[in-house]
């Protein structure tokens, strides 16, 4: 048995059965981290001799017979905008290099208290602006498929590291894909919970109205658990939903019979490479012989979504990022006489070129003569999109479509073209504009054996039907057993 | 849509960076580029339609304005570029 191949809830069973100890767990991950880490590039500080002193101390408390959580010593991977206490936060960005937050992120607590050791802290898109991690101002992640490839973004650390199994499972943040586009091109299991259902708190902000934190894992149980784990009201964050605690474990009945599934038509339409759509066509076929009714739809107004998107996330972007000033933390310049040079310079300085474009054009749309013909066109397109989703969950239960356009693409061939890194999130986007969940599990593999990811989407807190959904799919095609990275050089 | 030099260097002002002439002729052409693709938004058949705020349609949430201490200042502190006497320090304003 390879500890590393095991998804959490079978760590879990063997930690229960004390077939295995959390140290073994974890040294197993730390081995896999020295031999794959190389290759892949998904770190950007390691905690792994913490957390290893961490599992130890759990396997004590364990074998004295102390009220543990079932949880307890299992090792995760945390995405490098979340705050951890002592460690350092940098966003992938210059701005952030040395910046050690003084305190954690709520969904860093939730994972202390349970004592999940952290092994370190995961590559991203600067600011996680981007869909392809190359925008890291000190790294480029590789795809574990083949390492000639992007890994998706923002998120593309968690998802590679999860994908290499050098994690057991991940923290990402998803603003208008970066959970579910990596997990889509690294062949793992990317959830993107309703807006409010877990705290912000302690998330280093992009677009405060879309940003989302979320699990990404090895299969649909592990990404159910670590909802679990992380959803919950905090009134530290205002827009925090109050909803009742749910264990979504139990929503995973590996059934659909009866489940409504629409199937817009426009996530179906040009820009959509071929394998993928037929890919999903099986999939579609599947449910509905697993007893699901499967009907085309349409949300019309797909279309005006990503400009939505990017209106919305950049303004939001330039009005975030005004923080970082070079005078509490973060980045300052040595080249300075006044204070408005330490502004200036230290901002020119330290944000990278993708970081810089987005504020510039958050502040194009939200400047004066131009505010009425973007920003505020965008957030009344915003009202639309909410609506035409709304209409659709009066007849389904669950949309479908593609996550990701295309699977992975070179690295190198859109960092160059914002405009064609930008359309790889076109399935993506107006789910974080409506707020809704959706999740992304890998269904199959093109040609060159590149991953290609589903969708699904589902109304406001309605986790519990699209995990169900996922995890019955899940268990008919079983990717899992077929297929695995191969790191291809 | 034409994105002119002097606009790029007024909204970088605002934004408060600085940017070098061949940045400037980068970011005009992605500039409009994205803005070419984002006034898509304007066939959107928005007549009548009220902005969107946000997600949900929630009330304003309300707290206590307690004064909560921060209890461990030096790492408040210790991110800080240039410090003195537990305060940030900048250069001379006046």
């Amino acid at each position: 048995m390879n500890i590393t191949d095991l998804t959490v809830h079978e760590l879990m069973e063997k930690l229960e059965k004390k077939e295995l100890t959390s140290e073994e767990i974890t040294k197993a991950y730390i081995d896999r981290i020295n031999e794959k880490e190389k290759d892949v590039d998904a770190f950007v500080t390691l905690t792994t001799d913490d957390a290893l002193k961490q599992a130890k101390e759990i396997d004590e408390k364990r074998k004295n017979g102390e009220d543990v959580s079932k949880l307890a010593g299992i090792p995760i991977g945390i995405k490098d905008n979340m705050c951890t206490k002592g460690v350092k936060t940098t966003c992938s960005s210059k701005m952030l290099e040395n910046f050690i937050s003084p305190y954690d992120a709520t969904v860093v607590e939730k994972i202390n208290e349970i004592q999940m050791p952290s092994l370190g802290k995961l590559n991203m898109d600067e600011f996680a602006m981007g869909g392809s991690t190359e925008y890291s101002y000190f790294k480029k992640t590789k795809n574990p498929w083949n390492l000639n490839k992007v890994p998706g973004g923002s998120s593309g650390g968690s998802a590679a590291a999860v994908a290499a199994k050098m994690v057991p499972w991940a923290l990402g943040s998803d603003t208008g894909g970066s959970i579910r586009q990596p997990a889509s091109l690294c062949g793992v299991v990317g959830l993107k919970p309703t807006y409010g259902l877990v705290s912000r708190f302690g998330l280093v902000a992009f677009a405060s109205s879309l940003d989302q934190i979320g699990p990404i894992t090895k299969d649909v149980k592990d990404a159910a658990m670590l909802l679990n784990v992380i959803a919950g009201h905090d009134e530290r964050d205002t827009t925090s939903a109050i909803v009742e605690k749910k264990d979504y474990v139990k929503a995973l009945k590996n059934d659909v019979k009866g489940l409504k599934i629409g199937v817009p038509k426009e996530y179906f339409g040009e820009g959509i490479n071929e394998e993928v759509k037929e890919t999903l066509e099986e999939a579609i076929k599947k449910y509905e012989e697993l007893g699901a009714t499967v009907e085309e739809c349409s949300i019309n107004v797909a279309d005006y979504a990503l400009a939505t998107y990017y209106i919305i996330a950049c303004a939001e972007a330039s009005s975030n990022l005004g923080r970082f000033d070079g005078i509490r933390y973060g980045y300052r310049t040595k080249n300075y006489e006044n204070l408005k040079d330490i502004y200036r310079n230290s901002r020119s300085e330290g944000f990278g070129a993708e970081v810089k474009r987005r504020i510039i054009l958050g502040t194009y749309v939200l400047s004066s003569g131009y505010y009425d013909a973007y920003y505020k066109k965008a957030q009344q397109v915003r009202t639309l999109v909410k609506q035409e989703f709304a209409k659709a969950f009066e007849k389904y239960d669950v949309l479908l479509t593609p996550t990701s356009p295309t699977v992975a693409f070179n690295i190198g061939e859109k960092s160059e073209n914002p405009l064609e890194m930008y359309l790889s999130d076109i399935c993506t986007v107006s789910v974080n504009i409506a707020g809704l969940p959706g999740i992304s599990i890998p269904v199959g593999v093109d040609k060159s054996g590149m991953p290609i990811g589903m969708q699904l989407i589902g109304n406001h807190f309605e986790e519990e039907t699209i995990l169900n959904a996922a995890y019955t799919y899940e268990q008919s095609i079983k990717f899992k057993e077929k297929y695995e990275p191969e790191f291809k050089k | 849509m034409d994105v002119s030099k002097e606009e790029i260097k007024h909204i970088a002002k605002l934004a408060n960076l600085n940017l070098k002439e061949d940045e400037i002729d980068k970011y005009i052409l992605n500039l409009q580029d994205i803005l070419n693709f984002a006034n898509i938004v304007n066939n959107a058949p928005t007549e009548g339609v009220e902005e969107a705020i946000g997600v949900q349609n929630k009330e304003n949430v309300f707290r206590k304005d307690e004064v909560k201490k921060f209890s461990n200042r030096e790492e408040l502190l210790q991110n800080a570029p240039d410090k003195e006497n537990g305060m940030f320090k900048i250069p001379k304003v006046i």
